[in-house]
């Protein structure tokens, strides 16, 4: 073996029923690097990255650290090597403070001491610069700070190899550079790391060598300097994909939906939007960014009937009979007859958007059961929807009767996002459309919006990949902590300075 | 008055025997509504035993204790296993589990009640003197001597075995390694899955010791109260209800449950000191202690404080997530 390997992994196979995640793949971690994990939605990143930690156990195959052969067969064993992983999805219990959700699951010598336990964690904080108090609640820290801990959590075990599962996609540009910052630190402190992440600039910018999956297939590793955001993409789907996203300029923009003074509560009285004023005009995209739960979700509900008004108006302007409609107070199915045509992609696809168990007739049902005139209801019309929309989206799926439920991410998305645009809306609001897809994917997203926009409807599209956000839109609201923090063009504004006006109102307070 | 605090303190250990087994339940996520089975079968569990030992001409009181003592747990222990089996590995809806557990145990004691009625020659001819007189040993030498020995020594050594226990679970919950596991089991298990903690296993012990400690408060009934025999008036399942209150009435804190066991045997049997009261408003009255959980219920809802809160994924059964 070669010493200065960190990590070896060889001829990895991990089966899960009929579905190969991971096939035969050869993977390295040098000693003292920063690796990034690349590849699209399935590929098998997450699978591979699982079995060093210890979740999965590997049908096939041989891992080493620094040299030796290791068997990982639980997160213990994982801690035992010293592999840390930091997962997507942060693994902490709410109502502990950070010490105690460090300190959990360690077997310790002697009594148990959490004070000694906090003076070790403030220790690693002041090392590697991380600002975090031990004492403090997780339930009380933002999404940077829950983060940190789990970094701290693994870096207290004794962990030389770290692994973040896509530590980014909550993070704003500065929460990212700092974590960075961190991630530097930590490999001049000789640390070894891997990073799974979707954005290719991240990946130029922090990581020392890339590696590539494919559809569970290694497919290859290259020096960081000598790659570039096309070479990569092109590796990562296997053919040359164009990364611009055409954005024709707004058609005929008009006012079409007012909002004006919104403000509403949640159900523990805490404020989500703090009156909130602004335009969504026919014919173009508009962006709304922001920090994770700065009251997008809220907005977008408020809008669609879903969330409770504290005061404000949100006046639709009827593009066929001029008339305008106040919907604050109306349900979503007196929106409807108010002669609205809203449709409403959420962030929680198979819990509000469709029925998880349902096939994707039985979803399109639900857009259209109140039709016809027979106290039966209509499935012709449904089925045809699906079929259609099966074929032209290329949904990968059985039949049109499989519960949608058991497709993958990007299907779902398919499926809701087509049924939606069938409706044929005059106002079609998303909330983080692209949230989990593939490159691939993404992009016949983003073209099914860009077609939306030049039928001339308005089309919302709540974002979190800031690059996207101003490369898609026409406008960007920026909102922060439930206020809007400034409307801007996305055609001439920055991404730090988008960044910045997310975190303005933080700052102040 | 000292009658009615005698009373509060007799059922206050039954209930809370019930409520500690149930904390340590629910705090590993299993919301068990199982607990007045439980009851009663440690209750005929412990009976059972002590009756055998004392006719087959058993005639060591302490050998009896020890005897009832482990059968009631044992007892108790198999119904939470049954529990435990069917909601964690099997992954059962844990209400309706809960639920039937509660109306197995009843049946079940109660039938067995029955049995032991027939071999002692009769209802009501169970008897375990011996046992039942171990179990309350210097609350027959010392009651009526005056005001506090008949308040604080009416009662045999499980009650302040009882208190004993609150504290000790207490420590155990908030000062030690274990407990701090137990307690992130039931908040998030895959955050202790991911740091190495073995969920099923503490789910399975969580559950079957903490049967096995509400199984007590069913013995305590039988042996201590109603002095070694069996009634099948339903009492217990009463009880077990109370017990099941009491954790939400103490927010799944263990010195709440010390306190509020008292004050809810006290508003128990506050009716029989209530003047006035007729057949139906004595009714009403037999409320008192859901209606006091219920306001504490409001009262912490309005504080919105997070530690106040349930476990939260009590109720929710966990599997590592497959494909």
């Amino acid at each position: 073996m070669e010493s200065n390997c960190a990590i070896k992994m060889e001829k990895i196979t991990k089966r899960f029923g009929s579905v190969t995640a991971n096939d035969g793949i050869d993977l390295e971690l040098r000693e003292g690097e920063i690796l990034s994990l690349l590849g699209e939605n399935g590929s098998g990143k997450t699978t591979l990255m699982n079995m060093l930690s210890g979740i999965y156990y590997p049908d096939e195959g041989q891992i080493y650290v620094h040299g030796k052969p290791v068997q990982i067969a639980s997160p213990k064993d994982a801690f035992a090597n010293g592999i840390g992983m930091i997962h997507q999805h942060f693994k902490l219990v709410d109502v502990f403070t950070a010490t105690e959700n460090i300190v959990l699951g360690l077997e310790g010598e002697g009594k148990f001491d959490l004070k000694k336990a906090g003076k070790k964690v403030e220790e690693i904080c002041k090392r590697y610069g991380f600002d975090i108090k031990p004492d403090q609640k997780v339930y009380d820290m933002s999404v940077s700070q829950k983060q940190t801990v789990e970094i701290v959590k693994v870096l207290y075990r004794g962990a030389d190899i770290l692994i973040l599962d896509e530590p980014t996609a909550v993070l704003t540009p500065q929460e990212t550079d700092k974590l960075f910052a961190i991630m530097r630190n930590m490999k001049a402190d000789g640390k070894s790391l891997i990073i799974i992440t979707h954005k290719l600039h991240e990946v130029l910018d922090v990581s020392d060598r890339v590696a590539i999956l494919r559809k569970g297939k290694y497919i290859g590793d290259v020096a960081t300097k000598d790659a570039d955001q096309q070479s990569l993409t092109d590796m990562m789907v296997g053919r040359s994909v164009s990364l611009n996203i055409d954005r024709p300029d707004p058609v005929d923009p008009r006012p079409r939906v007012v909002i004006h003074g919104l403000t509403a509560y949640d159900d523990l009285g805490v404020k989500r939007l703090d009156n909130v004023s602004f335009t969504i005009n026919s014919g173009e995209i508009l962006g709304v960014a922001g920090v994770a739960g700065s009251g997008q979700k809220e907005l977008l509900e408020t809008i669609a009937g879903l969330y409770p008004v504290a005061s404000g108006t949100i006046v639709y302007n009827d593009p066929k009979t001029g008339k305008q409609v106040d919907l604050v107070g109306m349900d979503p199915m007196a929106i409807r007859k108010a002669g609205v045509a809203a449709s409403f992609v959420p962030e929680d696809r198979l819990g509000m958007g469709l029925v998880s168990t349902m096939g994707m007739t039985g979803n399109m049902m639900l857009r259209s059961w109140r039709h016809g005139h027979s106290p039966f209801v209509e499935r012709k019309e449904p089925e045809h929807l699906a079929q259609e929309i099966w074929h032209e989206l290329e949904v990968v799926t059985p039949s049109t009767s499989f519960p949608v439920r058991r497709m993958s991410g990007g299907n779902v998305q398919k499926v809701l996002v087509g049924r939606e645009i069938a409706q044929s809306p005059s106002l079609l609001m998303t909330a983080y459309a692209v949230r989990g897809l593939d490159i691939n994917t993404s992009y016949t997203i983003y073209n099914l919006l860009t077609k939306e926009k030049m039928k001339g409807t308005a089309v919302v599209y709540v974002g979190e990949d800031l690059d996207v956000l101003l490369e898609l839109c026409d406008r960007i609201v920026v909102l922060c902590g439930g206020q809007v923090s400034g409307v801007v063009d996305a055609r001439t504004i920055t991404k730090e300075e988008v960044g910045l006006l997310m975190t303005q109102h933080r700052k102040e307070a | 008055m000292i009658q009615l605090l005698t009373s509060a303190i007799a059922f206050g250990t039954i209930i809370m025997f019930g409520a500690m087994g149930e904390i340590l339940i629910e705090k590993a996520g299993n919301l068990n509504l199982g607990i007045p089975g439980i009851m009663y079968l440690g209750g005929i569990g412990g009976l059972i035993a002590s009756f055998f030992y004392e006719l087959n001409g058993g005639t060591n009181p302490f050998v009896g204790i020890l005897l009832s003592i482990l059968c009631c747990m044992a007892c108790a222990a198999v119904g939470g296993l049954i529990y435990a089996f069917l909601t964690i590995t099997l992954r059962a809806n844990q209400n309706v589990t809960g639920l039937t557990l509660t109306i197995f145990g009843g049946g079940v004691a109660n039938f067995l009640g029955g049995s032991l009625n027939t071999i002692a020659g009769g209802v009501g001819q169970i008897s375990v003197p011996i046992t039942s007189a171990g179990f309350r040993w210097y609350a027959q030498t010392f009651a009526g001597e005056n005001w506090f020995m008949r308040i604080f020594l009416q009662r045999g050594f499980m009650a302040f075995l009882a208190i004993v226990m609150a504290l000790v679970l207490y420590y155990f919950m908030n000062r030690t390694r274990t407990g701090l596991n137990l307690r992130a089991v039931g908040e998030n298990p895959g955050t202790a899955d991911a740091a190495g903690i073995n969920v099923t296993k503490y789910k399975y012990v969580a559950n079957i010791v903490g049967a096995g400690i509400s199984g007590l408060g069913g013995l305590f009934y039988t042996m201590d109260y109603i002095k070694g025999t069996w009634a099948n008036d339903g009492t217990i399942e009463g009880l077990g209800w109370l017990a099941v209150a009491l954790v939400i009435f103490a927010s799944w804190r263990y010195l709440r449950v010390l306190f509020g066991s008292y004050l809810f045997g006290l508003v128990y049997w506050a009716y029989l000191y209530i003047p006035g009261l007729n057949r139906s408003t004595l009714e009403l009255f037999k409320m008192l202690p859901y209606v006091v959980t219920l306001v504490v219920l409001i009262a912490v809802s309005l504080r919105k404080k997070r530690e106040n809160q349930p476990p939260a994924s009590l109720g929710l059964p966990y599997f590592r997530e497959e494909r």
